[in-house]
């Protein structure tokens, strides 16, 4: 039976089936997968608050050479309450423990603020206890070359030194932007001062700083990375711009 | 009786074996004397955006070996129904849907590669060489030959993805797959204690034409067949 593939029916009738059956297709799909893929991003933030203030597979296990992997996604949750003492979501003056407050959207809380800037916004803080030591860990979010880019700053119990760092990106260059996320970068932050004196300056990622090795703490620099000039500005700027959303309720702990 | 014979013998002519000398040269052509990127010029694009870092490249190169393979497969399998007026839209579709079927499949089992990978699956559908295929090979044979076809030409492309990665990345950072091999540039350590630095030319975008260039100039004056003539 020859079809007469060229009609405008036929064409029209073969557009219609096609999308119908794509379109099905793709929303089954979808539908499925989507509820593992929320709880893979729910482990992905607990793996990455942990991993700011220090717990990693290293911790652990004990192995040094895991120092760069998450806590493993069976492990993360029970890593997660143990480490992570106290959510609060601060609201202005209103400061409230969620334990849920880990799954707050950074990016549609700073959007409601563009919306209505009579909103207050939501800011989740997540205090994380080890061996005795207390640590405020800051969620940022910025914008790199390309697209978003963020992370998790961890402060010492001074509020002023970093106890470490975690960040991503949604789509930066491989090999230049993208190496926010390599050992290299994220580890400089560490050990760094927030403050000048008692100005507060965040950390700039700085060209030229003359420190290749990062020895110098209290400059409130870390190198750049070669090659990822705006990734870099990017970084410096959300760091900058996040952190000095806590202070007001920072000061309230001193 | 003359006729009922040649009937027979039609009907009795055996079919192509799977792996014909024919079909084999499906695969190897495009490794060599057909290779997109360097004979034909497609997927230039791709080629430079993602090659910084050697990871990248083998992992784009699995990404379009399995889209090509199977979209030149279900493209091979509508050939005689899809309306010629909408052909390069249906081509799309195709593309598309597989992209997401794969991401959302990489989303589930395999979270943390999706995330280095995210990009580029997106990359995959703006790759002409899968387009090119479609139009050029699929729309015109079988499912099978298409099969080997897609493999060929996503296999030629991955190598060449590779080469340039390779260089890029130990010519750029002195890593390869992110692990150092020329020693500490900070420490001067290894090559760096001889005064050798990275260069960091080599991790933008316009090198990675350098070294296509030099890749091309490489096969043309291996086999000169491949010059055309002035």
């Amino acid at each position: 039976m020859a079809r007469n593939t060229e009609s405008n029916v036929y064409t029209v009738l073969f557009a219609i089936g096609m999308v119908l059956v794509v379109g099905s297709l793709l929303a089954f799909t979808a539908s499925y997968f989507n509820p593992t893929i929320t709880l893979n991003k729910k482990l992905e933030k607990q793996q990455n608050i942990l991993f700011a203030m220090g717990i990693n597979e290293a911790t652990l296990s004990g192995n040094e050479d895991d120092a760069t992997s998450f806590v493993t996604t069976d492990k993360v949750t029970a890593e997660f309450t143990k480490y992570i003492t106290t959510q609060l979501v601060i609201e202005g003056d209103k400061v409230t423990q969620d334990s849920l407050a880990y799954l707050i959207d950074i990016k549609k809380e700073s959007d409601k603020v563009k919306a209505d800037a009579s909103y207050t916004r939501k800011l989740p803080l997540f205090i994380g206890e080890e061996k005795g030591e207390k640590f405020y860990i800051v969620p940022v979010r910025g914008i790199g070359l390309w697209d978003a880019i963020w992370g998790y700053i961890a402060l010492k119990d001074d509020l002023k030194t970093v106890k470490g760092v975690f960040f991503d990106h949604k789509g930066e260059t491989p090999g230049l932007g993208a190496n926010i996320t390599a050992p290299y970068f994220y580890e400089d932050f560490a050990d760094e001062q927030i403050y000048d004196g008692t100005q507060f300056k965040g950390i700039v990622v700085a060209k030229g700083n003359a420190d290749p090795k990062n020895l110098d703490k209290n400059d409130n620099e870390v190198d750049a990375m070669a090659g990822a000039t705006i990734t870099g500005d990017g970084v410096t700027a959300m760091i900058k711009k996040d952190i000095a959303m806590y202070l007001p309720y920072f000061n309230t702990l001193k | 009786m003359a006729e009922v014979a040649e009937q027979e013998k039609v009907v009795k002519t055996p079919s192509e074996p799977l792996f014909s000398k024919k079909n084999r040269k499906l695969i190897t052509d495009p490794l060599t004397d057909n290779n997109p990127i360097t004979i034909q010029v497609l997927g230039i694009c791709s080629a430079l955006a993602i090659t910084a870092e050697l990871k990248a490249s083998i992992v784009m190169t699995i990404a379009v070996i399995f889209v090509l393979g199977i979209g030149n497969v279900v493209i091979s399998l509508m050939r005689n129904i899809i309306p010629s007026k909408i052909r390069i839209i249906v081509q799309l579709i195709v593309v598309a849907t597989l992209v997401i079927i794969v991401d959302l499949v990489l989303k589930t089992f395999a979270y943390e590669l999706s995330k280095t990978l995210s990009v580029f699956i997106g990359l995959i559908i703006t790759n002409c060489i899968i387009m090119g295929r479609f139009e050029a090979f699929a729309l015109a044979n079988g499912p099978w030959k298409s099969f080997l076809d897609g493999i060929g030409n996503a296999a030629g492309y991955g190598a060449i993805l590779i080469i340039v990665g390779f260089f890029r990345e130990l010519l750029g950072t002195g890593t390869l797959l992110g692990i150092p091999v020329l020693g500490d540039p900070v420490d001067k350590t290894g090559l760096y204690a001889f005064g050798y630095e990275n260069n960091g030319f080599m991790l933008y975008p316009p090198m990675a034409l350098v070294v296509v260039g030099l890749i091309i100039w490489v096969q043309r004056s291996k086999n000169p067949a491949l010059v055309e003539e002035e």
